[in-house]
């Protein structure tokens, strides 16, 4: 008997819709985030995570609706992330029934926001997501900074200065998504997952680059990661849950079957 | 007849999402999320739930009477099933927040994991124990019923209850050390892990809590 490693399918939900980014090709629509999020539910994901990444403030309202519609179907715990700037915002998200939220700028803007936000409504439904991209030049020691603004923008923060101290504020979980990586296919960026799983006691989730099923096992077993995240890989229908799951076990690794 | 829960409310922690795990397996069911004690005291099956830290759970628990009136309940074979902190608060004290006394229906502590944790391999254990893990039946429940031994419920938490009494324990997990999953006790039943988050083992547990008349 152990704890399981955790795996995460991750819905990016624009105005009502699951869509993803396929890197230099347009945005391919991927369903009903309800029918979508059932799907995976069936199929056995430990966790469903919604990241929102409507623009509009209007569109906004359409994800607390679909988190309510979903909530009332589906009985895994569910983290929404995107927008998320205020103790009002993540009240509105966990009365419609998210059990977790994930803050991202807003924490770069006001690391005081978490701190608040953890006293709240407790660290367990905290999660800090960090985007960060590789820095350092070939030959010199492993450095990552955080990024804003769909990592257009370099804040200066050094990523595991950071994760330090966002745990130290009360995050209950990381979520850490590697710029460098996202959309890629070319597997996680497990130095940095190992930088960050060596200096906190939080679990960390692995995010960014998933192209096929030994990236998983990658991302735990080399990474050190508590869960792992992807998206497109499973959008599209090139693998299921249960592969993912079967893989991983294959592999010596404790998951939910 | 129609029967009722009540979802006991001491303003800690979100309960909606208890109530629609209810709701999706007992649809003809009346839930009411409460701080009545008349309504709770009147409800066919009393579910008692906890978030947060264990010292703003008891200072709730006591200004609302709950204190008094969950044993009672107890004691009169209501059925009820306490979730997470909310069988913490029923254990004698725990350490979190420098020492709570609880309600101290069931004897027993409640203790924090511990800082760098490690397996047996030397891999770092995170703290709060946060995921699916197994839970080893020790014995057979009404609540058990239909669900496999060894299954897998999803846990939130950086304390754990230590059983004095050895003869409630009705489940067992593992992290770092063995810890008690399950308590039971005549009519209540309390779980350390989260039924509403466990996709259909934790919906059959609450089913079966829907359809027990609270004997064992």
């Amino acid at each position: 008997m152990s704890l399981a490693k955790r795996i995460i399918p991750c819905l990016d939900v624009d105005c009502g819709r699951v869509v993803k980014g396929v890197q230099f090709a347009d945005i391919r629509d991927a369903g009903d985030p309800v029918e979508v999020a059932k799907r995976y539910n069936e199929q056995g994901a430990d966790e469903i995570t919604f990241l929102d990444i409507t623009a509009t403030h209007e569109g906004r309202d359409t994800i607390v609706r679909t988190v309510e519609k979903i909530a009332s179907e589906v009985f895994i715990p569910l983290t929404v992330g995107g927008g998320i700037r205020t103790v009002e915002d993540i009240r509105t998200l966990l009365n419609a029934g998210a059990d977790k939220v994930g803050i991202n700028s807003a924490a770069v803007f006001n690391p005081e926001f978490v701190r608040q936000a953890s006293e709240r409504f407790g660290a367990q439904c905290i999660v800090v997501a960090i985007d960060a991209k590789k820095v350092s030049s070939e030959g010199e020691a492993n450095r990552w900074e955080i990024f804003t603004h769909g990592g257009r923008k370099p804040t200066g923060i050094d990523v595991v200065e950071w994760a330090i101290k966002m745990a130290d504020y009360g995050a209950g979980e990381i979520l850490l998504t590697s710029m460098d990586r996202d959309g890629t296919k070319d597997g996680f960026d497990v130095s940095m997952i190992r930088a960050i799983n060596h200096v906190v006691c939080i679990p960390v989730i692995a995010s960014g680059g998933v192209g096929n099923l030994q990236h998983l096992v990658d991302g735990v077993e080399q990474g050190g990661a508590d869960a792992v995240l992807a998206a497109s890989i499973f959008h599209f229908g090139e693998y299921t849950i249960p592969q993912a799951k079967a893989y991983m076990c294959d592999q010596g690794i404790e998951v939910r079957l | 007849m129609t029967t009722s829960v009540a979802i006991i409310d001491y303003g800690m922690g979100n309960l909606h999402s208890v109530a629609s795990a209810f709701a999706h397996v007992a649809p003809d069911s009346q839930i009411d999320i409460t701080s009545d004690a008349q309504l709770i005291a009147n409800a066919d099956k009393v579910l008692f739930p906890g978030v947060g830290a264990i010292r703003d759970c008891m200072v709730e628990i006591r200004r609302l009477g709950f204190d008094t009136l969950v044993p009672e309940m107890i004691k009169g074979g209501k059925p009820m099933l306490a979730i997470c902190v909310g069988m913490q608060a029923l254990m004698a004290s725990s350490e979190e927040n420098s020492g709570v006394s609880c309600i101290d229906v069931l004897p027993g502590f409640v203790n924090y994991f511990g800082d760098d944790l490690r397996d047996d391999q030397g891999r770092k254990l995170k703290v709060p124990h946060m995921g699916w893990n197994q839970v080893q039946q020790t014995i057979d429940h009404p609540l058990w019923q239909g669900i496999d031994n060894y299954s897998h419920f999803y846990f939130v938490h950086s304390y754990f209850v230590i059983a004095s009494n050895a003869q409630q324990v009705a489940g067992r997990t593992e992290y770092h050390r063995e810890f008690v999953a399950a308590l039971s006790h005549g009519s209540l039943f309390a779980t350390q892990f989260h039924p509403e988050k466990s996709d259909t083992a934790g919906l059959q547990l609450l089913k079966n809590f829907m359809d027990w008349d609270g004997r064992i």
